[in-house]
């Protein structure tokens, strides 16, 4: 039985104090008015070369989406107003990002857990008990999205672009053609309801898998394992689907002129490599501390390999995507990739290929090295890293644009949902005991060796 | 003083595997064991050591890649350089991602073909090669383990039969 550290317990609760008091100052700092923009980047002399690239994708949905700004205003006074919405989404793009990078995590374990349930996998039995505990999180984290989602469509904030109700009126400048055809999808309620559905679907088969799992440890027969078994597979099937169009719902809209069929997968890639890192880095972490005896050197082997599998498999839809957006050069399509390849993104948009796929690539080939912990921590480190930066990719440039940063608001989200994060997944790992009993692979697993 | 060379053939690979340990233990010297299949953790119980294939796969790869970035230069930038898709910048670099699924593939290719040549170089195989094999009931449902001895034969026998050696034979 696991009791939850004093020391990581007051170290995730202190997160999460810092990162909200971060998140408050974030949102303090925001400038109210176009009078503050000016005066900001005033400050700021060096920002304002910026103009000169100022071709960002919240700019390719005709005639600018954030302004509310009449007609007849100069450009100039545009562009601050531009800023201005800009500036104004920084907290809440900050936010959301951390929110969605927590939450994948916990959804990419979901269905690396599911995955060894549909395929009656040998080697990973011992390790279930750690992944239903990353799971947990799936619960606040699906709330906390929710909430934020609603709070989005609610305000007229128009943080996703789509929302604003000028683009779908005929009367209005700003009617936009490619928005109303694809309005049977993209409007709220529907949207809505999706999200519903995805989120309570996913934490159905969460809920039912940890019910079932945990009874059949006390179980006689195989009843509680089949269902589970069954459950996978159902849960899978609804998976790929629902994983695909959340991506389109929750970050393609984001830029809702572009689309790009391989993104659902690509997000998936993501989020899963991510999962699998944290089961390891979590599986090390109690294994230290001697909470798993069962698990030997060939299961962290068998995680090491897949994150260096699944980072290589990001790589690929990664570039398959980029490859042939780029190639075809359709002002449609690379509208995308301007302001992350071409733009002020280019750093981060290249330099995450670094973290994402060389760095796992050169270490952990090596097959020694991939039962050595302190190695997997560290690449799991520069691994997530690597895709907090992918997250914040995909969706910084379609709400901040060229007024990003990584500075307090970012880090602070970062610190209160890592907080949060950590607060649940250990305590709902000290509830039960992290031996799992009377699974008919238990055994297997536990003399698994490669 | 000669060495002499003793064949034991074994019905059951779990057998075979125990022999081979005891074997181990005993200092024996096993020159080859035979196997229809691949019995698991035999090499580690035999004491053969880990293979370094996978270390000229990397360099194989290596040399594939450097290849197809020289390739596609040659090619396409160097000696004939082509206005493809609209990209008619001739240079290497700018065109790259393009590249890219090429030097993936040569990669791969280099790894692949060179990793088995080289495998049938060190195990010394190459077509139409008469098979060095000592019974033919290996390559069916029987394993066969050479053990070489210069001490006492009759020892070694009888600790082949006790380890459940199902016939024993001094090799010719």
């Amino acid at each position: 039985m696991y009791t939850f550290s004093k020391k990581l317990k007051i170290s995730a609760i202190l997160f999460m104090i810092l990162g909200a008091l971060g998140i408050g100052y974030g949102f303090l700092t925001t400038p109210n008015n176009v009078d503050e923009v000016k005066e900001m980047m005033q400050h700021e002399n060096s920002h304002e070369t910026h103009s000169a690239t100022e071709n960002t994708s919240s700019e390719q949905v005709k005639g600018d989406t954030h302004k509310k700004a009449s007609a007849n205003e100069n450009s100039e006074d545009a562009h601050f107003t531009h800023a201005l919405h800009s500036l104004q989404n920084r907290p809440y793009t900050a936010i959301f990002i951390a929110m969605f990078f927590f939450f994948m995590i916990a959804l990419g374990t979901l269905a690396f857990y599911a995955i060894q349930y549909a395929s009656q996998a040998g080697w990973s039995i011992v390790l279930f008990r750690v992944m239903e505990g990353i799971t947990a999180y799936l619960l606040p984290g699906s709330l906390f999205i929710l909430a934020f989602l609603i709070l989005m469509a609610a305000n007229g904030h128009h943080y996703f672009v789509w929302m604003n109700p000028d683009f779908y009126n005929a009367s209005s400048e700003h009617y936009d053609e490619i928005l109303v055809s694809k309005s049977w999808w993209l409007n709220i309620p529907f949207w809505m309801i999706r999200t519903f559905i995805y989120l309570l679907g996913w934490n159905f088969y969460r809920y039912f898998s940890r019910k079932n799992s945990l009874a059949q440890d006390v179980a006689s027969d195989l009843t509680a394992y089949k269902k589970n078994l069954k459950a996978s597979i159902f849960f899978l099937l609804f998976f790929v689907v629902t994983e695909s169009m959340m991506s389109w719902d929750w970050l393609m809209s984001l830029t809702p002129h572009w689309q790009s069929t391989l993104f659902g997968w690509y997000v998936f890639a993501t989020m899963f490599v991510s999962g699998i890192t944290v089961i390891a880095m979590v599986t090390i972490y109690l294994r230290a501390k001697g909470y798993l005896p069962k698990v030997n050197d060939s299961h962290l082997h068998d995680l090491a390999k897949f994150m260096f599998g699944f980072s290589i498999f990001w790589t690929y839809l990664w570039f398959s995507q980029f490859m042939l957006i780029w190639y075809a050069n359709m002002p449609e399509e690379t509208a995308y990739f301007t302001p992350r390849l071409l733009g002020p993104y280019q750093l981060l948009f290249i330099g995450m290929l670094l973290s994402n796929f060389v760095f796992p690539l050169l270490v952990l080939m090596n097959s020694d090295y991939k039962r050595v912990p302190w190695f997997i921590i560290s690449t799991g480190i520069i691994i997530l890293i690597g895709h907090y930066v992918d997250v914040f990719v995909i969706i910084s440039p379609a709400t901040v644009g060229n007024h990003w940063a990584i500075g307090i608001p970012e880090i602070a989200s970062i610190l209160f949902f890592l907080g949060l994060f950590i607060y649940i997944v250990f305590t709902a790992l000290s509830k039960e005991s992290l031996e799992v009993k009377q699974n008919p692979f238990l055994t297997e697993s536990e003399h698994y060796h490669y | 003083m000669s060495n002499k060379t003793i064949q034991a053939i074994f019905d059951d690979d779990d057998m075979l595997l125990k022999a081979v340990k005891g074997l181990k233990d005993a200092k024996y010297n096993i020159e080859e064991v035979f196997t229809p299949f691949p019995v698991h953790g035999l090499e580690k119980a035999a004491g053969l050591k880990n293979t370094r294939i996978a270390i000229t796969s990397f360099i194989y790869g290596v040399i594939g890649f450097s290849f197809a970035v020289w390739m596609m230069n040659y090619m396409m930038v160097v000696d004939w350089p082509q206005n493809i898709g609209g990209k008619p910048s001739f240079s290497f670099h700018e065109n790259m991602p393009a590249f890219v699924p090429i030097m993936f593939e040569l990669t791969v290719f280099f790894a692949a073909h060179l990793m088995v040549i080289t495998f049938y170089m060190r195990s010394k195989l190459w077509p139409f090669k008469k098979a060095e094999n000592p019974d033919v009931r290996t390559t069916d449902d029987h394993f066969l383990v050479e053990v070489s001895t210069e001490e006492n034969v009759e020892k070694l026998e009888e600790f082949l039969k006790n380890s459940g050696a199902k016939e024993i034979k001094l090799k010719a």
